[in-house]
């Protein structure tokens, strides 16, 4: 789960890491009231949406008087920002962020982030903040650094003077910016944080260590244990499929065909996918139904499936461990009764309790192809569908 | 022979009287394998389906000898059930729980280091030495007894390989679900070590998926010390790349993990590659007939 710059700056805060002064607007009225109060020569008025490369994409904007702060506030709100990490169609600006401006020497990058081949979470630092760090870590990777944190200890005093002096922050603030980079990792191990990053951070003339910016992400797993990351929920930036897919614990992602897949196991989730494309279909999503869905699941899985005006034609492969296929078989003909199918329907069963479930679809009396295999059932669909 | 599980495996149930652990200990016993006990906090000295329950791991094991734990208790407690198994000094914990939180288990791994026990898992199917020992979720009746050794990261796409093996009569030494989870306990490299000294293994099915570099990694151990026939298929080979925020997970993993990075990398190591999942037992089959190997493979 994502949240917004701002919320992320409201939780560096409490982590004693620096960030300027701000309040969220959803008006131009409420952003020159914000600007206002800030009180500041120039504010920044800072479009939130859940993507980064906003900057590239117009969706922030130096104001130095509250008339261009109205007029940047009603330019942004309800623009379309198609930044690089947004896909071609792009997100809707709902939210801005009004800032006091900062007086910027030198803009540096922070990232925590987990790293698979060692188990630990990672510090990444580097001199050249404020642009695309990917880049630099291709063509420049002597200028990223990294600091691998024990989870026990945690990041420790020496290791974060050690990244500061790596990135060359100024050697009088050298302790500053260690000091925030500790904040950094216990926000990040407090809300359970899969990415937290800061581009940039910046050093200012007054000899502040400061987040400009701050995007989090955090580990869907652990979210049950802190009600306050999940309030911060912004519904308006995620899929409604998606929505209402994560109510029921069902992994859903939308995507642009018109074959929608219900399966058991993200990796044979995938490879359904796969297959399909290999005989020439396009699948319409990725659906998980997990391993522990029950019939009432399977129903709501059906129903945001056909929800999707491009589905022509479903295909259910499940391949029953921990998933039995009665199951799935009691879900599928629920679903079916509530909705009226209209489109092709075809289902693979096998693995656990595989007899008991092709015998509930046979005496359902729908019309279900039925299909042996994967490539077996994914052919089918995909001639169905035409 | 086979690899870390056989006939006189002792397995202990780790949240027991749970509804999936019930039916699975169900399902177990009913394979032949070997369940000695269970564990349930509070509920010691109780029976399930003729298997004594006690409070704690260590109990179990001082009163039964059990060498390896079965792991079924729900994500927010899964992690706490790792250490206690490792903790009583078990060859092994397999631990099926999907959704543990992810730095629970940087810190179990952690926490591991030195220690006896290993993991396999979470959030995977298990562990089978096919008409021996079944530990986990997987269906039994797919799996027929043999010497190709299958590892995997994905649950069901193991069933899928092996349900293929076995239809074609290519019976397998053991199954192993490593999982998909991003910290894990034990990875292709440890598998694949298994399977080349097992001398009833002939030849090894390796199934990954997209992200990490555990395939690339897994590829170039196999390129240097690898003596025994690999195919492989990845997963996700037409996913799109997702929506995503921030940059530092495409950093950190330097831009590698997509599909056809692994399967680039497995191809060098000489690892044939399935186009499709479906061709997963026909590709082991064209390979080990070119090595000569399908007659000793062949299960009668």
């Amino acid at each position: 789960m994502n949240i917004h710059e701002y919320q992320g700056k409201q939780i560096l805060k409490q982590y004693g890491v620096a960030v300027p002064e701000g309040h969220v607007a959803f008006s131009p009225e409420e952003a020159v009231k914000a600007a206002k109060e800030l009180g500041t020569d120039v504010v920044v008025v800072k479009a939130q949406i859940h993507a980064g490369g906003r900057g590239k994409a117009g969706g922030v904007k130096l104001a130095k008087n509250l008339d261009e702060v109205r007029t940047y506030s009603k330019e942004l709100l309800g623009k379309v920002l198609v930044t690089h990490q947004t896909g071609p169609e792009g997100k809707e600006v709902k939210r801005l962020y009004i800032e006091a401006g900062s007086d910027i020497q030198k803009e540096y990058y922070l990232g925590l982030v987990l790293d698979r081949e060692t188990s630990r979470v990672t510090l990444m630092g580097s001199e050249e903040g404020g642009m695309d760090i990917e880049e630099v870590a291709a063509n420049n990777p002597e200028r990223l650094f990294y600091e691998e944190i024990d989870p026990i200890i945690g990041l420790t005093g020496f290791q974060a003077r050690r990244m500061a002096f790596n990135i060359n922050i100024p050697a009088k603030l050298v302790n500053k910016a260690a000091k925030l980079m500790l904040g950094l990792y216990q926000a990040y191990v407090d809300t359970d944080a899969a990415i937290v990053e800061i581009n940039p951070l910046v050093v200012t003339g007054d000899g502040q260590v400061v987040a400009l910016d701050a995007k989090f992400n955090f580990d869907a797993n652990s979210l049950y244990r802190h009600p306050h990351v999940m309030e911060m929920r912004d519904y308006d930036e995620e899929d409604a499929k998606e929505i209402e897919a994560s109510k029921y614990d069902l992994s859903y992602i939308s995507l642009d065909g018109n074959i929608g897949c219900m399966v058991n196991g993200a990796g044979l989730a995938m490879a359904t996918m796969d297959t399909i494309n290999y005989y020439g279909g396009s699948p319409a999503n990725f659906l998980d139904v997990g391993g522990g869905a029950t019939a009432e699941k399977v129903t709501e899985a059906f129903k945001i499936i056909l929800s999707d005006q491009n589905v022509k034609g479903i295909f259910v492969n499940i391949f029953g461990g921990i998933m039995k296929c009665d199951i799935i078989a009691e879900g599928v003909i629920q679903a079916a009764k509530e909705v009226s199918l209209s489109v092709p329907l075809v289902v693979r069963l096998e693995g656990t309790n595989v007899e008991l479930g092709k015998k509930l679809l046979n005496e359902s009396g729908l019309d279900i192809v039925a299909a042996g295999t994967m490539a077996e059932g994914a052919k089918k669909i995909v001639e169905l569908v035409g | 022979m086979s690899v870390y599980i056989n006939k006189d495996t002792k397995v202990l149930v780790q949240g027991i009287t749970g509804s999936t652990a019930l039916f699975h200990t169900k399902q177990m016993l009913e394979y032949g394998t070997k369940i000695v006990a269970g564990v349930t906090p509070g509920k010691g000295g109780t029976e399930v389906e003729g298997v004594p329950v006690f409070n704690t791991v260590e109990d179990a094991v001082k009163a039964t000898g059990a060498n390896v734990s079965v792991i079924y208790v729900p994500a927010p407690f899964a992690a706490d059930a790792i250490l206690e198994a490792v903790e009583a000094d078990l060859d092994m914990a397999i631990c099926i729980t999907e959704h543990i939180p992810v730095l629970d288990m940087v810190k179990v791994k952690r926490y591991m280091e030195g220690k006896k026990t290993r993991l396999v898992g979470p959030n995977c199917p298990g562990v089978i030495t096919p008409d021996e020992c079944k530990i986990g979720i997987m269906p039994g009746y797919i799996h027929k007894k043999g010497h190709v050794g299958v590892v995997s990261r994905s649950g069901t796409l193991t069933y899928e390989a092996t349900h293929q093996l076995s239809e074609e009569g290519i019976g397998q030494s053991t199954a192993v679900g490593i999982g998909g989870d991003p910290v894990n306990g034990t990875n292709f490299i440890d598998v694949l070590k298994e399977f080349n000294e097992d001398e009833d293994t002939y030849a090894v099915v390796m199934i990954g998926e997209i992200g990490g570099t555990a395939e690339e990694e897994a590829a170039a151990w196999v390129k240097a010390n690898m003596t025994k026939p690999v195919v492989g298929f990845i997963g996700g080979q037409t996913a799109p790349e997702g929506k995503r925020m921030g940059h530092a997970g495409a950093i950190i993993s330097g831009g590698k993990g997509t599909a056809a990075d692994k399967i680039k990398a497995m191809n060098e190591a000489g690892i044939e590659v399935a186009d499709t999942p479906s061709v997963i037992g026909e590709t082991l089959i064209k390979v080990i007939k070119e090595k000569g190997l399908y007659d000793a493979c062949k299960t009668h």
